[in-house]
């Protein structure tokens, strides 16, 4: 029997783009559909009740939510295929740990840069770019988070990178300057066609954020 | 021969799921206790990013974050599984256990903190998101199932720190009316064995809890 895989998301969503670049990587034929989160679909409310947010994977009829979780779980089925944590059980720890970093931090210094203005702004720019040389130290000369093997860790950083053109743009500053060696890494993973083709085009999230920035007056 | 040491604090929630989750398997470990006021370098340099407690420290090497941590054990010590082996289970414990954390422990602690109004409006908003673990608990003895699962391990604090709660404010949020299934939880987990041994004392944590609410609702005081 075919699997049927269904996945709810938002075209500009980092989030998103983690569970797309994970089903790019295993090869796995999919249906995508784009919510617009100001007029949620029936679909979306009923998969995801309690948060009511994308993306949610819908497998064979199921349900799973949180981007990573979704990862981990599309790993975790298709097995045989691409694995995208590593097998030792410390090196995984250590992927998680970095994951759940990014998510802690990143995104909420990130968000500031673009609905604040002055002091705030430039402490916003200060705090991003902190979480992202602690990053680029975890990285160091690896070409990849974990090694050789592009994989979770890198899933979890590089969809971000999308919205890096609308953070530089409004926030005045060049995130290569502060971090090069990040920004080559995420070159290196954009060769790679699972990123290239999963990852929203960076004017289009700026066009999105000027326009969130109306709808929001800020 | 293999060395687990545990750092943490006596009252810790976070630091009973690793306690819970070792014992479950039957790992010997150590157990360092941190004085969060006074850290020692060890966990400095064990948890140089957040500066925080647990850390396990498996043959030299350390894993920090709680969720973390229980992952490990689990992918390490294999027997008496706390995830599922169905990917579909697995990743709905996984959620269980976000949402204990970012939304079901804020909205507790929020109304913990406050007083009049501001708690009685906390308490609605701590009783929303638990309506949804209630109806997780439809048909189950545990949020695993028959046994407990990495999700009880993630929200069992509630089985003991909400009493202890209730006991320093006299706010109830897990009313047994309202909630007869996650209050037969919190019994049943409560009672079960290895967790019924590893509580903190309750009067010291009645304690602790109460002078934290109180320097909390002195920071509100206008000056």
């Amino acid at each position: 029997m075919a699997d049927e895989v269904i996945l709810l998301d938002g075209y500009v969503s980092s989030f998103g783009m983690r569970v797309r670049v994970a089903l790019a990587e295993k090869g796995i034929r999919y249906e995508y559909r784009e919510e617009d989160l100001r007029n949620k679909s029936q679909l979306l409310l009923k998969m995801n009740p309690i948060h009511k947010k994308i993306p949610v994977l819908i497998h064979n009829g199921k349900p799973v939510c949180e981007s990573l979780i979704i990862v981990q779980y599309i790993d975790e089925v298709w097995k045989d295929k691409a694995p995208l944590l590593p097998s030792d059980p410390y090196q995984r720890a250590q992927a998680r740990f970095w994951a759940d970093f990014i998510d802690k931090k990143l995104y909420d210094a990130s968000r500031k840069i673009w609905t604040t203005k002055g002091e705030e702004q430039e402490a916003a720019k200060k705090e991003f770019i902190e979480v992202l040389k602690v990053l680029e130290g975890e990285l160091g000369d690896k070409p990849y988070f974990m090694g050789e093997r592009f994989g979770f860790l890198d899933i979890a950083l590089i969809t971000f990178y999308s919205w890096f053109h609308a953070f530089e743009t409004l926030g005045n500053f060049s995130i290569e300057a502060e971090c090069p060696k990040l920004i080559s890494w995420a070159k290196r993973c954009l060769q790679k066609e699972s990123v290239s083709k999963s990852l929203a085009d960076q004017k289009k999230v700026y066009e999105f954020v000027v326009e969130m920035k109306k709808s929001l007056g800020v | 021969m293999a060395e687990v040491k545990l750092f943490r604090t006596w009252s810790s929630p976070f630091a009973l799921r690793i306690v819970w989750a070792l014992k479950l398997k039957d790992v010997q470990y150590d157990t360092i206790f941190e004085d969060l006021s006074n850290k020692s370098p060890l966990l400095l340099q064990y948890n140089p990013v957040h500066k925080k407690v647990p850390v396990l420290v498996h043959n030299g090497k350390s894993v920090a974050e709680s969720f973390v941590i229980l992952e490990y054990i689990e992918e390490t010590w294999k027997q008496n599984p706390l995830l599922s082996e169905d990917p579909h289970e697995r990743a709905a414990a996984r959620c269980w256990a976000k949402f204990g954390d970012e939304k079901v422990l804020p909205s507790i602690w929020e109304a913990f903190k406050s007083e009049g109004k501001e708690q009685e409006e906390g308490i609605v908003k701590a009783k929303e998101n638990l309506k949804y673990l209630e109806e997780e608990l439809k048909g189950k003895k545990f949020f695993g199932g028959e046994h407990i699962g990495f999700a009880d391990i993630a929200l069992g604090w509630l089985a003991e720190y909400e009493n202890v709660f209730e006991e320093v404010t006299s706010m109830r949020v897990i009313a047994e009316e309202e909630f007869p299934l996650l209050s037969e939880w919190k019994r049943t987990f409560s009672d079960a064995p290895i967790i019924k041994e590893n509580w903190p004392p309750r009067d010291k944590l009645v304690t602790k809890f109460q002078a934290l609410r109180e320097a909390n609702l002195l920071k509100k005081v206008p000056k």
